[in-house]
């Protein structure tokens, strides 16, 4: 399970690196992320929804069955957009109201 | 590699800032003016079982149930062996703590008249994403409370048999940290990574419960000499292939029944319908040549699809990305299942800390709330919630009067030298992962593992305990570069002395009690007339000692006699 960090389009905020539960992402020289444990992740999505600049996307391994999509999220007020993408590049966009209970 | 130590006192520290951590610390502040600090080993705001956000609370009392049918569901799904008094006491406060979250934010769906609406006769439906950022943002908004945040606690200080604080270390700066305090609540959650995991390879950390979770609490505790429950009592989740994603989302959602790959149910011929039943007859169902077995959701409609969907992305969003990927969703196929690796978590089963009915361990001082301490089965998010509350009040009644004490120079120095020995860049032979990947082998193996259909024998036994404990001896000679480096190491040995532990409960409890979850070649039947007892332990220079507690009945209040 894991993440993939673009580097280009981090902006060095920062933000991602204090949410992860296991402490797994690290700055570079230049305060820009990267993921230091990539096997250790446990694909929880805390940094995902924490990158308002779609850096991090997230993925399933190869092991797990794993084609090449990725995921991130965008919040909009109280709605929470799931974009899955997949390797043609082909978009699902997944929307929560965040105010509402699941209905499972 | 020489650290620097910090010394810090309180009131009270709360050793993992999760569930039932935050939950305590929330108490404290507001029926006191005690100062607390919470020691994190990462961030409050998504550390630890609740990072990805919780599906439903699965435990509550609805309309028309009560405590008490709450206490008998849980002595029913545990063959009779759990402390009633502890699950009596933690059922009387779910509701109260539901609402305790609901005002901090979390939401929750009410029907016309203001009810809960519920799923299933135990669990209520809530938007549980951003439940553990609700609880962080009540805790850091409460001056009284200091978090630390990415201290990784390593034991306790203890002087005259009392705890009086703890050791621990920054795992971002090359700081060694003694805090002191009038009273330690533990809150580090149970254990993960002991046994080979369901994916090895590179998703070895896809997993149900928290890998961050690494039994710490537990081998504190061990090494302290405190009494320990239950242990064998090991829990193995029934969950979706591949992405460990929960089950009863779908199971209790759109009513799906275990189907094999015939497309017979299966469940029902096996007898009751337990926890772990579900689990062993979905093993045997493979063992007897008829998996894989499936939650049979074909058939569902689209509207029904897309809810499961959404429900998914709140808590497990691999299990999503997995269906959207696929082109295939539940409603074209049924969702294959399969069980975990065996993980020690006192929040669903009865292992860990041996608590007095005010939650206080057998060491004066020391509390244990949530998925370390033990006896009480089924406690799940509110449970954690409610032993989180009464570990709270419990301490305020023990710190009145008191103050803090100190501990000798000497032994602050003799903690910070075996802390520093491992910081050394020298090379050595074997690293942390080499004996990571030695334990989950021998666990899986000769204790009961995934390969092993979860069984194990009292031969195999008596070979995982001399490997576990040759590892140990192995472990004193790891290295680390850095901070980080340093936390590893310590997460190995925690879980290798969890092992330790769980391998002599294995081997005491001579009956088969829980189907997969304990199940002995040598011993297949359960054996109420010697063993609906607790088994119990402490770890005493150098030697596990066993000792036999009898029930604990619902109205008892049980105390240690120290
Ligand atoms: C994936 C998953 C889904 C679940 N879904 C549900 C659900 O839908 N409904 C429900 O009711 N229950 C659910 N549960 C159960 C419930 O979430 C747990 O029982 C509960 O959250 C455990 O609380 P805890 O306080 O014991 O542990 P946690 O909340 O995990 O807290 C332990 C804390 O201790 C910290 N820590 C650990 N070691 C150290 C150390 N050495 N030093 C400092 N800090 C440390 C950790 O980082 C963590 O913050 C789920 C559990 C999991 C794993
Ligand atoms: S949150 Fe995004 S932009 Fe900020 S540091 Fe992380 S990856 Fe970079
Ligand atoms: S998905 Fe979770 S575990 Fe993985 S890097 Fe991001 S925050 Fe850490």
């Amino acid at each position: 399970m894991s993440i993939a960090i673009d580097r280009e389009k981090c902006t060095a905020c920062g933000l991602c690196r204090q949410v992860c539960p296991g402490s797994l992402l690290y700055s570079d020289g230049q305060g820009k992320t990267f993921i230091k444990y990539p096997k250790d992740c446990w694909g929880c999505t805390s940094c995902v929804k924490e990158c308002h600049f779609k850096a991090i996307k997230y993925f399933l391994g190869a092991d797990m069955g794993g084609k090449g999509s990725t995921l991130y999220t965008k919040e909009e007020g109280n709605l929470m957009h799931w974009i899955i993408v997949d390797f043609e590049g082909k978009e699902k966009i997944i929307t929560i109201d965040k105010s509402k209970a699941n209905a499972y | 590699m020489n650290l620097e130590t910090k010394t810090l006192k309180t009131d009270v520290l709360i050793i993992g800032g999760g569930t039932s951590g935050c939950f305590a610390a929330i108490t404290i502040a507001e029926s006191s003016k005690a100062k607390v600090i919470i020691a994190e080993k990462s961030n409050i705001k998504r550390s630890g079982c609740l990072a990805a956000g919780v599906n439903a609370l699965n435990a509550y009392i609805v309309k028309g149930q009560t405590p008490e049918t709450y206490l008998e569901y849980v002595r029913n799904d545990s063959e009779g062996l759990i402390r009633e008094d502890l699950v009596y006491t933690m059922s009387q406060r779910l509701n109260s703590v539901t609402r305790k979250i609901e005002s901090l934010g979390l939401v929750i769906q009410k029907d016309e008249s203001g009810e809960y609406v519920s799923r299933g006769v135990r669990n209520i439906k809530i938007n549980g994403e951003n439940i553990k950022p609700i609880l962080a943002e009540a805790v850091e908004k409460t001056p009284q409370i200091t978090v630390l945040n990415r201290i990784n606690i390593i034991d306790y200080i203890i002087k005259d048999n009392k705890a009086i604080g703890a050791y621990g270390f920054s795992i971002d700066e090359n700081i060694f940290y003694v805090i002191y305090s009038k009273a330690v609540i533990c809150a580090t959650g149970g254990a993960a990574g002991l046994y080979r995991p369901n994916n090895p390879g590179y998703s070895r950390h896809k997993m149900w419960y928290c890998p961050f979770n690494t039994g710490a609490g537990y081998a504190m505790g061990i090494r302290a000499g405190a009494e320990m429950t239950t242990f064998e009592m090991r829990f193995i989740a029934l969950r979706c292939k591949d992405t460990i994603a929960p089950t009863g989302t779908i199971a209790q959602g759109v009513k799906a029944p275990q189907v094999n790959s015939s497309g017979e149910e299966y469940e029902k011929s096996y007898g009751a319908n337990k926890t772990f039943m579900r689990m062993y007859s979905t093993v045997e169902e493979n063992k007897r040549g008829k998996g894989p077995c499936f939650l049979k959701t074909s058939g569902i409609s689209k509207e029904e699809e897309e809810e499961l969907f959404k429900a998914y992305l709140n808590m497990a969003p691999a299990q999503t990305l997995m269906w959207v990927e696929k082109g295939m969703g539940p409603s074209q196929e049924n969702v294959e299942i399969e069980g975990t690796e065996p993980y020690i978590v006192g929040g669903h089963t009865g292992s860990g800390y041996w608590v007095d009915t005010k939650r206080s361990t057998t060491i004066e001082g020391l509390y244990a709330a949530g998925d370390v301490a033990g006896g009480s089965p089924q406690k799940y998010v509110t449970g954690c919630f409610a032993e989180g509350e009464i570990a709270a009040l419990s301490t305020l009644d023990y710190i009145k009067g008191r103050e803090n004490v100190d501990v000798d120079n000497n032994e602050i120095i003799s903690k910070l030298n075996e802390v520093e020995n491992f910081l050394n860049e020298e090379a050595v032979i074997y690293s942390v992962e080499d004996i990571e990947d030695g334990m989950q082998k021998i666990m899986d193996q000769y204790a009961g593992g995934i390969s092993q259909g979860y069984a194990y024998s009292q031969g195999k036994l008596k070979v995982a305990r001399e490997r576990i404990d040759e590892l140990l001896e192995l472990s004193k000679g790891l290295k680390a570069q850095d901070m980080h480096e340093l936390m590893l190491i310590f997460e190995v040995v925690d879980r290798l002395f969890v092992c330790k532990i769980l391998i002599k409960h294995l081997e005491e409890r001579k009956e088969t009690r829980w189907r997969s979850f304990q199940e002995n070649i040598d011993y297949p039947q359960k054996d109420d007339a010697n063993f609906l007892r607790f088994i119990n332990s402490r770890y005493e220079k150098g030697q596990i000692r066993i000792i036999l507690r009898n029930l604990v009945r619902r109205d008892d209040i049980y105390e240690h006699r120290h």
